[in-house]
């Protein structure tokens, strides 16, 4: 066995060990702050009158973050439509 | 990129019109079920993408190329901006959704579980269908280029 082939299982057997410690510090299903979720859930319908309140969250109280999004695409097909440009001779 | 055997055309000239359909159902429901601009824009693209890749690019090229999409995609993008800068007139917020409570755009629906209408959620019925145009037109519009580009056949190194 070379030191290499130990090295990897040493420093894999660590990794795992962080992600099983990770996840059983988590507590799922039991957040422990919902006032957010709480203020959303209860008043979604009321102030924008929408029934989705996930396009509700990325449209209205994030709009900003959509805005990046959109922005994001924009300079995504910028780019590749400058890459693939027709080029006169 | 040549067209396809007739059978892939026959199939697509079928399918073209649902998938278009249920595209534009889902960024015109953005607001009351699962979905909106961004992924009914995708669907869209998708069947438009359909239609690229059955008939070929050289069909395709000579029917819309990439500078009448990148329209689109600026209209897109300018709507989207100019409904947050109407909650910045009307409201003095950016991105204020300021149309709701308005007796046209802006119903709202009884609290709860509701079957609502499709005219409620002030300025997000706008926003999304700016979204949705601009998702379709950008991504139609990278994978028209890619395949023009893939077509041509005189490479002058």
């Amino acid at each position: 066995m070379s030191i290499r082939t130990i090295v990897a299982i040493v420093f894999f057997s660590i990794l795992a060990v962080f992600f099983v410690f990770t996840a059983l510090m988590l507590s799922f299903g039991e957040p422990k702050k919902t006032e957010m979720d709480d203020y959303i859930i209860m008043h979604t319908q009321n102030e924008t009158g929408t029934n989705s309140g996930v396009t509700t969250i990325v449209f209205d109280y994030r709009g900003f973050d959509t805005l990046g999004e959109a922005t994001i695409l924009f300079a995504a097909v910028s780019g590749v439509i400058m890459i693939f440009r027709r080029v006169k001779k | 990129m040549s067209e396809m055997s007739k059978i892939v055309r026959t199939l697509s000239n079928i399918l073209f019109p649902f998938i278009m359909i249920f595209g534009l159902y889902v960024i015109a429901h953005g607001h009351l079920t699962p979905g909106g601009g961004f992924q009914g824009g995708a669907v869209a693209a998708s069947g438009c993408i359909l239609l690229l890749i059955a008939y070929g690019s050289t069909w395709a090229s000579k029917k819309i190329t990439d500078k009448h999409l990148t329209v689109f995609e600026s209209i897109g993008a300018l709507w989207f901006i100019a409904a947050a800068f109407l909650g910045l007139v009307m409201g003095g917020i950016f991105f204020l959704n300021s149309l709701v409570g308005t007796p046209v755009f802006g119903n709202i629906p009884p609290n709860g579980p509701a079957i609502s209408d499709l005219n409620t959620g002030g300025v997000l019925p706008f926003m999304n269908f700016a979204v949705g145009l601009k998702v379709i037109a950008g991504l139609f519009a990278v994978v028209l280029v890619m395949a023009i580009a893939s077509s041509v056949k005189e490479w002058k190194q």
